[in-house]
Parts: structure tokens; sequence; C-alpha cells
């Protein structure tokens, strides 16, 4: 085993690459979590992302028009799952499963005939000669726009939630329903905006997948990723800085692993892969066991029905 | 102004008409689906509704094997039922139905070709010990730590599946396999075969088990103090301490019942139905339980129902592949339709629609 | 969807609503098929399909073809193929190895039903099986792998450690140390047949670890994508898989089933039908070798087609000695091939690779 055929830098920019759709949708389903609700449908509000955006890229020719179709196609859906258990009053959880059962279905319907197909190039961003200074212009500058839109959002939302007057809204209306509808909060409403940023999110984080991680479509692509996004959040403990730091855990340790095999280290990858989710489960047990337990960030409301009674 | 009000009890009628309403909304949704698949929209109905029932060739096979496919879903949804109502949330299902079937397996294959009465029940209690077991890790994490059972039940299915590939391919593999993955067939080893009781119709021990399961807890919560203090833990966490409920001891329970009957679920079907422990022994009936245990309201006998509304659509969508040429992905659709209409309808049941301004209640 | 689909399938509709109602000939042979993937996977799946189709193109109305796709292994697959053979299909075709049991169970049942179950080993008076030696194709591609390497380093992407695979990681391997002995197999196990993400990972590190060829042994095309993407050169694995890299593929091997398929489905129409077993190669066309890109010298094009021409011919064999296995112990002396037997149940490296296959 030749350990140091592993070059850091080309790691860590694969790793980047590789956390960017978890990232995008975890980041999402921790606002709409902070605002109380849990969706599970991230998988098929991804899936739904990464079919749209494909062929509004291909149609289009446009991979930007892409990622706005992904948008949209995600927040149509979480809209569908805001409906049933806002306004319905439906059960999240098994909502969100059967939306993630819906997402599959209908996403292998509309990308028939999009298999086999190539969508247009992502645009890379231009840094001139930035990119080609040595160790910082591959870490800093050759990136798509979305790993520098994602760095933007992470700070965006933790601005929105942490210092602004409708984060404190939202964050309010997750941590105590009740309470918030008494000091007069629209908590449908906030929600209902949480629940769309979530689908736009997820969107999103699908199209990255289908648009420049593995440019192409094909039935089920995401396989799994938006559970991983689900996992995510907790492991975050809800604070967005968080979330790219587990993003980066989770792509990286698949790719650790493969990195791993391919210079011959006799780690059985069976326990290798197995690796993200163990370390979660005891990162979790032992952020919880700290005594903290309530200042978690673990919204008080999270999955409860609201309904406004009187 | 229209508002909605929460009806003081649910109404039982309209309890009994949603379900109803819900397949006819989703029989008219679906039709315009597959009418935009190109497809003949009364026959795609016909076919994924009616067929299994009454096809003239296929009802009598297709019928009782809805039962034989509604059986995990039952088990699995029943035990995550009573957490459920007590706000315990185990989503890991589908892991401990896998360590159910790989520690059931396991005790099988490491007796075979021993031929004893009591390898039977010996591993079936190895099933049930190993589902009881991987949701006992949530179960601890939560009382000791506090940790969220949802995650850690969720992160489990994950270790799961990479032990079962690893088993499948390695410790469990099947010696007269030629190099071949998967265990030995367990159908053909007799003493632990969970073999059909009625010829032809593949009904097995474990439909006996999801009935008799259902109607046991479904006792279980209306006279046993336990099903009392499940309910009021779901209802309020203090009412339920103060009426004598040790919540830990309640969480153990909730993850241990569904763990356990998961873990049952998985040995009935990798004795019975599959047969062997390979890669791709879990088909999702763990997340699918989840579903099907909203559906019936989180009451035993109406699990039984709704897991065998799911059957159905499973079955009949497969007919309808092979009978009418439709995708996999359209009966997916289709049933992910099916699944929103139950559960949106479901507040009709909770609610009454009120016109003018609120009442007092 | 694109709009001109949606009408494509109303017209479609109309066209068939015009068949239905005119008289029917006679009954037509009923021909299911069980996938265990979607058809649009674009790998194995896609190319069962195509056979189906192919079929179908055959025989035109004399027989009705259907099929069930992504059927979990197991008691789903045995219900399937019960009702298949319930509704009247003659002959089905099962296109997994873990259909095995499920097939034979079933095939009891309805004596007078003929099953046809790829790349199993059981088999009974109405249950044939048929696979393909894809190790030749290996053979072709290793080849001129060896030969088209500058960094000497071959990534190869490997599903799950089963003989199938290792097999062809051997066959490669052989043949591409053969005309380049300073050449290194570098093996990544995924543990998945298809996850494109995950493949696309595997592509990305073997490319930074200095590989400049990659094989795949799984079902998707991403790591044809990212070949194309970071400027090197892969093979299509399964489908021919060239508009996802038209840069980067050399060749590939191609699982084409239709031959066997058409012959199948004829001997059920003329009452020739028996049990087989059939192991299908290049020679017989169930395993094709893609086109040659011209990214490929003519000299290096000529030497992969002699190989294949000589496999056709049946003068050579892949697998032909003196081979030691991986710990030097001897396998094949000079000038012995292996046998079937041993092929099917592979479960050891040759001489030369590094890193063990895990368990």
């Amino acid at each position: 085993m030749d350990l140091s055929s592993i070059n850091p830098l080309l790691l860590i920019a694969t790793m980047i690459a590789a956390s960017m759709p978890i990232f995008f949708a975890a980041i999402g389903e921790l606002v709409a979590e902070k605002s109380g609700v849990l969706n599970l449908g991230v998988e098929g509000m991804m899936i739904i992302g990464a079919v749209c955006g494909f062929v509004a890229a291909v149609e289009t020719g446009s991979p930007i028009a892409g990622v706005f179709a992904a948008m949209l196609a995600g927040a149509a859906l979480s809209l569908l799952f805001g409906l049933l258990t806002q306004l319905l009053h439906a059960n999240q959880v098994a909502t969100g499963l059967a939306l993630t059962l819906f997402g599959l279905g209908l996403s292998a319907l509309i990308g028939q005939s999009y298999a086999g197909i190539k969508p247009p190039s992502f645009p890379q961003i231009g840094f001139g000669t930035l990119s080609e200074l040595p160790v910082i212009g591959a870490l800093l500058f050759g990136y798509d726009a979305l790993v520098y839109a994602s760095a933007v959002l992470v700070v965006a939302v933790w601005w929105f939630l942490g210092r602004s007057r409708g984060g404190l809204a939202l964050r309010a209306v997750g941590e105590n329903q009740d309470a918030a509808h008494a000091l007069g909060y629209r908590v449908v409403a906030i929600r209902m905006g949480a629940i769309v940023f979530g689908g736009a999110c997820a969107g999103v984080g699908g199209a990255y997948l289908s648009l420049l991680r593995v440019p192409q479509w094909t039935e089920g692509a995401t396989a799994g990723a938006g559970w991983i996004a689900l996992a995510l959040v907790v492991f975050s403990s809800w604070k967005p800085f968080r979330v790219v730091l587990g993003a980066f855990l989770f792509g990286g340790v698949t790719l650790l692993q493969l990195n791993l095999q391919a210079v011959g280290a006799e780690i059985n990858p069976v326990y290798l892969s197995m690796a993200p989710y163990l370390v979660t489960i005891v990162a979790l047990a032992a952020i919880s066991g700290t005594g903290r337990g309530a200042h978690l960030g673990a919204p008080g409301s999270l999955g409860k029905p609201f309904h406004a009674s009187g | 102004m229209i508002r909605l009000e929460r009806r003081r009890r649910q109404s039982r009628a309209w309890a009994l008409a949603t379900p109803v309403l819900a397949v006819c909304a989703t029989v008219a949704t679906g039709m315009v689906m597959f009418a935009l698949l190109g497809k003949d929209p009364v026959e795609a109905i016909r076919t994924i509704f009616w067929a299994p029932l009454f096809d003239p060739n296929l009802a009598s096979y297709a019928r009782p094997q809805i039962l034989v496919k509604a059986a995990p879903l039952v088990l699995i949804a029943i035990g995550l039922s009573l957490g459920f109502r007590a706000n315990i949330w185990n989503i890991g299902a589908e892991g401990q139905y896998i360590m159910g079937a790989i520690a059931g397996g396991a005790t099988a294959l490491a007796l075979y070709p021993l031929d004893a009465w009591w390898i039977f029940p010996l591993m079936i209690t190895a099933g049930i010990a190993g589902g009881v077991a991987w949701a006992m890790v949530p179960a601890l994490l939560k009382i000791r730590f506090n940790a969220n059972e949802i995650l850690v039940s969720l992160m489990l299915v994950y270790v799961a599946e990479q032990l079962l590939a690893s088993v499948s391919i390695g410790l469990l593999r099947n010696p007269d396999g030629i190099g071949f993955p998967g265990s030995r067939n367990l159908q053909h080893y007799e003493s632990a075969a969970n073999s059909e009781l009625i010829t032809g119709t593949g009904i097995h021990t474990g439909v006996i088990a999801a009935i008799a399961v259902a109607l046991m807890v479904h006792a279980l919560l209306r006279l046993h103090r336990l099903g009392f203090q499940i309910r009021l833990a779901g209802l309020s966490a203090r009412s339920a301490a103060h009426s004598g409920a040790n919540p830990k001891r309640l969480t153990a329970i909730c993850l241990a019942a569904g763990g356990g009957l998961a873990g049952l679920a998985g040995i009935f079907e990798l004795a019975g139905p599959a047969g062997q422990l390979t890669i791709d022994f879990n088909v999702g009936y763990g997340f699918t339980a989840i579903i099907v245990a909203f559906l019936g309201r989180l009451n035993p006998l109406g699990i039984v129902l709704a897991g065998l509304l799911m059957a159905l659509t499973y079955i009949g969508g497969e007919m309808a592949q092979f009978m009418l040429n439709l995708p996999a992905a359209a009966i997916q659709a289709f049933q992910g339709m099916l699944l929103f209409f139950l559960l949106s309808m479901d507040f009709l049941s909770r609610f009454r629609i009120a016109f003018g301004t609120a009442r007092i209640n | 969807m694109k709009f001109r689909n949606w009408l494509t399938a109303a017209s479609a509709v109309c066209a068939y609503v015009a068949l239905a109602a005119g008289p029917l000939h006679s009954d037509p042979l009923k021909v299911g098929f069980i996938y265990v993937g979607p058809t649009g996977d674009f790998g194995w799946t896609y190319e069962h399909d195509q056979g189906r189709l192919a079929v179908e193109e055959a025989y035109g109305d004399a027989v009705q073809t259907s099929y069930v796709e992504s059927v979990p292994e197991g008691a789903d697959a045995e219900r399937v193929l019960t009702q298949m053979a319930l509704s009247g299909h003659k002959l089905i075709f099962t296109t997994s190895f873990g259909y095995m049991d499920p097939t034979i169970n079933v095939a009891a049942k309805f004596p007078d039903v003929r099953f046809e179950h790829a790349t199993g080993y059981k088999r009974a008076d109405n249950v044939s099986t048929y696979s393909a030696r894809f190790y030749e194709g290996r053979a072709v591609i290793g080849h001129i792998a060896g030969r088209m390497t500058k960094t000497n380093k071959i990534g190869y992407i490997a599903s799950y450690p089963i003989p199938e695979v290792i097999r062809g990681i051997n066959s490669a391997y052989i043949h591409a140390r053969k005309v380049n002995p300073d050449v290194e197999f570098k093996i990544v196990w995924v543990f998945t047949w298809f996850d494109p993400a995950k493949e696309a990972d595997a592509a990305s590190t073997l490319i930074e670890q200095g590989v400049d060829v990659i094989m795949q042994h799984t079902d998707s095309p991403a790591a044809m994508t990212i070949a194309e993407e970071k400027g090197i050169h892969a093979f299509g694995q399964a489908s021919d898989m060239k508009q996802f890299g038209p840069n980067a593929r050399l060749s590939s091997i191609i699982d084409n089933w239709a031959p066997y398929y058409v012959a199948r489905t004829g001997a059920m129409m003329d009452g020739t039908w028996e049990s087989v077993d059939t192991w299908h190669g290049i020679n017989e066309g169930m395993v094709e070798i893609g086109e040659f890109s011209d990214q490929i010298p003519a000299e290096v094009q000529t030497e992969a087609q002699a190989i294949s021409d000589a496999i056709v011919a049946g003068n050579y064999h892949p697998f032909t000695g003196p081979l030691n296995k991986q710990d030097g112990s001897a396998w094949l002396s000079e000038g012995e091939t292996a046998d079937d037997g041993v092929m099917l149940g592979m479960n050891f490296y040759v001489e030369g690779i590094e890193g063990s296959i895990p368990q």
C-alpha cells in the first residue's frame, strides 16, 4: 500500500463535488425541519429535480435553465407535501415516504426518452490566472458555479436562521408552534415557505447529480442520496455549517474507501462502507450525551401536526 | 369564510367513507395518467384492482398471494404502530427485518443438515432476537444518551444492508453453490423450511402469525395496562408518567416490539417465500410498512386492511406490466398517488369543513 | 416527456385499438421476460429488452412478448413467473442469476411451459440455461487496454466478488500483461451493480491514481461519462455506451441476446425446443465486440481482431497455460486450457494481480 499516491488536493476537489448533491438537499431539509416539518420525501424531490433539470437543460441547451427547472420541480413536489401535511393534516412521515415513491416513479416516466443523451456541459467559472496558482488555485478556483453558490447559500441560511427576523419567526414556529401561534406568527404560511425552500434545494441537489456529477440520466440515479441528506441534517444537529462538514464526511468516506482500495489497502470494503453510518451514530450519541440534549437544535415541534383551533 | 374545524371525536362514517373516496380519486387521476402514457385507462385500472381478485386464470393463485405479500407488511407495521402511538419513531424496520433474517438464517444454516423438530422454533426465536437486538441499539442510545431514534434506526438500515451483502458472498454462502453468491435455500432444508400450509396457495406460518399478532395487539391496546400507557404516551408524555408509565421502559418495549416483529417477518420470509439470503434479500418492506401503519391509522385491524390494499396494488401492478406492457415506473407513480389520496382524505374524518365564523367548541 | 412522444403514443393507441378491433388470427405464442432492473438502465436489462424486441421483430404477429421489470430476486420473482405461466406464456426468459431457484420451482409446477434461465447452473426438462462467455470479450479489450495505456495503470470497477466478475478481471489482466509486462491493475469493489454516483466516484478515484484506461463490471454508463470528461479511455459494458463517451470509448463488450432469443422462440414455434445448457461467446454472436475507435492504432486493431478471430475459429482459449494462481501455485500447465467447471466457479486471481478478493 502506498498512501503517498493519494493526491490530497485532487481528493479534496473530488470530495467537494461528491458532497454537493447531499449538501443542497440537506441544507433545504434543515430549514424545513427548523420550522418543525419533517419531510422524508427528500429522495423523491431530488430525483424529480435530477430528471427535470436534465430534461430542461437538454431541451433548452442551457444548464442554468436546467438548474432553475430542477428548483421549480423540487418546489412543486414539496408544495404537494405541504398541501397534504399543512392544510390537510396528513401524517408527515407517511406523506414523505409516499412522496419518495411517487417521485421515483414519476421521474422514470418523465425521463423515459432521455436516457443516453448527453446534457450540455456546465460552464466553468473563469478565474483566469488565479486558478493556475499552486495549491490555492486547485483548492479554491477550480469548481463549477454551483459550488460557489453553495458557499453563499450556507452563509445565507446561517444568517437568515440566526440573525434575521424571518429566521426568528421560523425558529419560533418550529420550537413551539402553539406559543408562536399565540404570538401572532402565521404557522402554516411560514412552514409552507420552509417546505418549498427545502424542495427547491433538494431539486438543485438532484440537478447537480444529473448535470454535473454524473452528467447523464438513468432511472433511479439518486440511489439513496436523499436518505443520506436526511441523516446529514440530524448529524449536523440542525446547524448550517455542520451540514457542510457532514456532507464532506459522508461524501468523503465513500471516496476515501475507494481510494484506499485503489492504493491496495487490505481493508474489507464492507466495513469501510459501513463506517460513515457508524460514525454518525457514535457522533450523535456523543453530542446528545453531553447533557445538552435539549439544546441540540432539534426543533421542539418537529413532525408535530398543527391546527389553529378557534 | 371556509374553515376546518377539528371534530371532537373522529367521525365513524367518514372514517369508513374516506378510503373509498380516496380509491375513487386515485382511479380517476390514474386513468388520466395511463391515458397520457398511451394505455387503455379502463383496462389498466381493471387489471390493477380487478384482475388479482377475479381474473379467471389468475385469481385462484393471486388471491392467497395477496395474503402472502401482505403478511410481512402487516407484521412490521403492527410492531411499528405501537411505537408511533407512543411517539417513538423507529423508521429502521428494514434493518431489523434484515437482521432477523440473518440471525435466524445463520442459526438454521449452522445446524444444516441436522434433522430435528426444534430447529424451526429455534430459528424463529433467533430471528426475533436478531430484530430485537438491532432495535435495542437505538433504544439504548435514546435511553442512555437521548440520541434521536429516527436517525439511529435509519443509519442501522445501511449497516444491516452492508452486513447482508457481506454474509451472502462470504460467511453464509452456499458451499455447494460453486462460488455463486447467496446462501443455501432453506426451502430445501426440511427442518428449517417455512413451507406452505395449504398446498398450492403459498400460505405459510407467517400469514397466520400476522393475523394472530393483529388480533393480539388489538386486544392488548384495549384491555391491557401497557396498551393504555402506550396510547397515553402518544397523547402526552407527562400524563403517561403520572399514570405510572416509565418512559424509558416504554421506549425499550416499543422499539423491541417493532424490531422483534420486523425480525419475525424477516425470518418467515427467508425460510418461506424467499428461500435464500442474497445480496438483494430485502425489498423495502420495512419502509413500506411505515406507510401501511399510517394508512391503517395505527390500528391493528386497519393495518391488516391497509396491508392487503398495498399487496393488491403490487400484484395488480405486476399483472398490468405483463398484460398491458405498462412500465414499472407508472405503477410506482400510481401507488404514490393512491397513498397521497388516502393520507389526504383522512382529514375528512378528523375535521369538518365549516362555513362562517368560528364556533366555540 | 417531449410533445412528439405524446403524439407517437397517441397514434400508437389508435393503431392498437384498430388492431384489436380486427379479426384475430391464430393465437400468437406468448413469450415472457422478467428483468432485475429497469429497461432504461442502459446496461444489463436494457440489452435483454433489446433481445425481446428482436423476437417481436423477427416473428411479428406470430408472437406476443411481455415483460415485468425491476423484479426483486426471490419471492416476488416466483410470483411473477407463476402469474406469467398462468396467463398463457409458453416460453419465459428469466434474466438474472438470482432467479435460479424461483425458475426451477415454477417450472416444476408448469411442465408444459418452457423456461430459459440466464447465468445459472440448475436445469430441468423444461428449463434451459444460457450465459455468455464474456471473458472472451475481456480478453480482447484487455489486450487493447494493455497496448493503449501510457501510465501502465488500468482501472477496473468491479461489482461483487463473484466468479463471473473475477473471471473477467483475470481474463483482462492476462491479456493486458501479455502485451505490456509493466501493466498494473487497480481494482476497486463498489459492492453494487447500479449506483451511478458511486461508479463515477470509483472512476474519478482511479483516474486520480494515474489510471488512463478504465474497465468496468457494473451496469451504469457513469464511468464512461467520467472518462470522457477527464480525457482518458474506457470500454462500454453490456451496451455500446458510445453516446456517453464518444472520445473516451475505445471499444465495448456488448451482450447480444437477440440471436439466442430469436432462435429459442423459433424452436418453440416449430416444436424443436429442448432443454440445453448454452454458453456462447464471440463465435455465436452472444458476446459482441463493439466497433474499434479510430483512436486505437491500426496495428493494435489488427492484433485485437486477430485474438477475436482466433477465439471464433476455436484456435485460442483466453485461459491457456502456463498460468499460475496469485499465490504462485501452478494452475494450468503449458498449452493446457481451463475447463468450464473451473471457470464457472473461479474464485482466485491469477499471478501478478495485486490485492485480495474481498470476502
